[in-house]
């Protein structure tokens, strides 16, 4: 495979599950600070593709690459050092532990045994947790049981848990599920203010919603792409129409 | 001052005095040197039971062989002492001099070449801890890196702790057999027998004990404490913020690994033998007994709980020998359903809670006139849904 100028290629990728193919010869290119939102109905692969890409499931054949470094084969802990985050669907946070602690822990420093013995809360740690949770708007928050918080708090926790880590590819899984008017519309801004100089990918199911955020929207189907291009474009698709709606 | 208070806090410093004046102070001025020594014997367990803290409570992974740890560092002290009790001149009667009693016996004559390290007290300090540490690495190496966990993990452990006694029974020749390694009387010329070896030996086993508490609780409150109890909560997500949660798991494992190992060693020195019935199941699972009474995210209280099991199994196993482990199973089988977090969990979320309300309206009574202060009953207020003190206590 050749080197490209994303920051995300995919390159005929499949995975199967017992003969399954929850991703059929699948190719998406991400530039680098595009905001790309996939659509599709239920089953479609979409997480199954975030998977891919950030290592819980292994692919079957096919290429991934990050900055062109090839990611298929790499250990999950080492895709997430050279700079991809991941947003699970339902929030996954550290219930025990403090708001701050989450983000604490979220710190790029400190990821060795040893270097977690030795590593120091120190002032630049303090001073990102605080601007992290100003950003994700809850630096009022720090010493809250992250377990005590609001549903919609959880999912900006843990978005402010992979700002914590400056990624370039950032992955969000359905991240304004249950969350009510207001708080989306939150999100959005969140969302738009945090795709400067970074990469993001979005699931979401939410049509108004991602005609607010998304620059490109890609429609999955079956484990392949259906359609992609501009929210109007891809809307006015008689083949999206036709999946949408049914035959 | 407030820094100082902080770290007292910090480290659980007051409950740690509170223990060490308990085992340094009122035990040796009201036990006679027989109990004395059996809460020594007792308190080795505790080293396990300390480790259990760090690997099941902080890790969340089960380990139902810490026996194997205990046992091998036990061993350890065991065939150095056992080496300096068989010099040539008190076994010129053997066939071959100057080789363990029971090698003779199983017609071996010289001593084998893994025994040699042994003839050295530092190299076998160093091994008393290395030689757990080794194979708890390579275990949990192997499991970890494969996320082998919870259920599974623990019937690993499980087999190793029994693979471990056959191989010890069965090679009678090279390890004393069932019977173990007896005898042991001295450490460099020194009668480890004698009632002033025991008030010393108690003291070190004490300040040893202290000093692992005082090590974990440093883990504890360091990143990586913090990042294990996350694990046990989002293993993944803490795996897709960029760390290998295999290591930390691995590390805390050889941790508890060589603090067993370590308790074993002192367990063969205050109790003057080792046999592989401190090594099997049994053990192994008692030791997380020990720890789940005591409480299994309190260190103090992995302590406690070593010693009440233990000295409740003396009393009664001297009264009641076939009701005891009836008794003992009942006992985990009642903590785990009437107080999870063991004596600990009860002391932070009943007894604290109800003491300081009760000090609240003592304090309002005695401000308010009498005749209003008898009416009103202040009520107990719920215990928040915290976790017990320890837990996330790394608040910046």
């Amino acid at each position: 495979m050749s080197n490209t100028d994303f920051a995300l290629a995919v390159e005929d990728l499949s995975v199967s599950f017992d003969g399954f193919k929850a991703i059929d010869d699948l190719t998406l290119y991400i530039d680098r600070n595009e905001l790309r939102v996939i659509i599709g109905p239920n089953g479609a692969g979409k997480t199954t593709l975030l998977d891919l890409i950030c290592g819980k499931t292994r692919a079957s054949s096919g290429s991934i690459k990050f900055k062109n470094t090839e990611l298929t084969k790499m250990a999950e802990h080492k895709r997430v050092r050279l700079g991809i985050g991941r947003k699970f669907q339902t929030p996954s946070i550290y219930e025990n532990l403090s708001v701050f602690q989450n983000l604490e822990v979220s710190f790029p420093k400190g990821r060795s045994v040893f270097g977690a013995l030795a590593f120091q809360c120190d002032d630049e740690v303090k001073a990102r947790v605080q601007a992290v949770a100003t950003e994700i708007g809850m630096d009022d928050r720090l010493d809250t049981e992250a377990g005590l918080l609001s549903h919609g708090q959880k999912q900006w926790l843990e978005i402010g848990m992979l700002l914590m880590q400056e990624p370039e590819l950032l992955m969000l899984d359905e991240p304004i599920a249950g969350m009510s008017a207001r708080e989306r519309e939150l999100t959005a801004e969140l969302l738009k203010r945090i795709c400067q100089n970074r990469a993001v990918i979005v699931i979401e199911h939410d049509m108004a919603f991602v005609k607010q955020i998304a620059h490109k929207v890609t429609v999955m189907h079956q484990g392949k792409i259906l359609a992609e291009g501009p929210m109007e474009k891809v809307q006015a698709d008689p083949k999206v129409i036709d999946v949408y709606l049914g035959h | 001052m407030n820094f100082l208070k902080a770290s007292i806090q910090r480290y659980q410093l007051g409950s740690l005095l509170l223990l060490v004046l308990l085992l340094a102070v009122v035990l040796p001025l009201s036990l006679d040197i027989f109990r004395l020594n059996l809460v020594g014997k007792y308190l080795t367990y505790a080293f396990v039971a300390v480790g259990l803290v760090m690997v099941w409570g902080y890790g969340g992974v089960l380990s139902l062989g810490q026996g194997v740890f205990f046992g091998l560092g036990g061993y350890a002290m065991a065939m150095f002492l056992k080496l300096e009790a068989s010099d040539p001149v008190s076994t010129k009667i053997q066939s071959t001099p100057g080789i363990p009693d029971f090698m003779d016996w199983n017609q071996i004559t010289a001593l084998p070449a893994f025994w040699l390290p042994f003839k050295s007290l530092p190299v076998t300090l160093i091994l008393v801890v290395a030689v757990p540490m080794a194979l708890a690495w390579l275990i949990s190496f192997a499991m970890f890196k494969r996320r082998v966990g919870g259920v599974y993990f623990a019937i690993i452990t499980q087999a190793v702790a029994l693979i471990l006694t056959v191989l010890i029974i069965g090679q009678q020749g090279y390890t004393g057999g069932v019977n173990g390694m007896t005898d042991l009387k001295t450490m460099l010329g020194w009668d480890t027998r004698t009632d002033s070896a025991k008030y010393i030996l108690y003291y070190v086993c004490v300040a040893l004990l202290v000093a692992a508490i005082v090590l974990c609780r440093w883990v504890q409150t360091s990143k990586l404490g913090t990042l294990l109890l996350a694990m046990r909560d989002k293993e993944d997500r803490v795996r897709f913020s960029g760390y290998d949660v295999s290591n930390f798991k691995v590390f805390t494992f050889c941790l508890a690994a060589g603090l067993s190992g370590i308790g074993g060693a002192m367990f063969a020195l205050q109790v003057g033998f080792m046999s592989p019935s401190f090594v099997g199941i049994v053990p192994s699972i008692e030791m997380v007994i020990f720890c789940a009474v005591g409480g299994r995210m309190s260190l103090v209280g992995a302590v406690y709980g070593a010693l009440l099991v233990n000295a409740g199994k003396t009393l009664f196993s001297e009264s009641f020998p076939d009701l005891w482990l009836f008794l003992m199973a009942g006992l985990f089988i009642g903590v785990t359903m009437a107080f999870p977090m063991g004596l600990a969990g009860l002391w932070e979320e009943k007894i604290r809670p109800w003491w300081k309300s009760r000090r609240q309206a003592l304090r309002e009574a005695a401000v308010k006139p009498p005749a209003v202060a008898a009416t009103p009953v202040v009520p107990t207020p719920e215990p928040e849904p915290t976790l017990p003190e320890g837990v996330g206590s790394q608040r910046a």
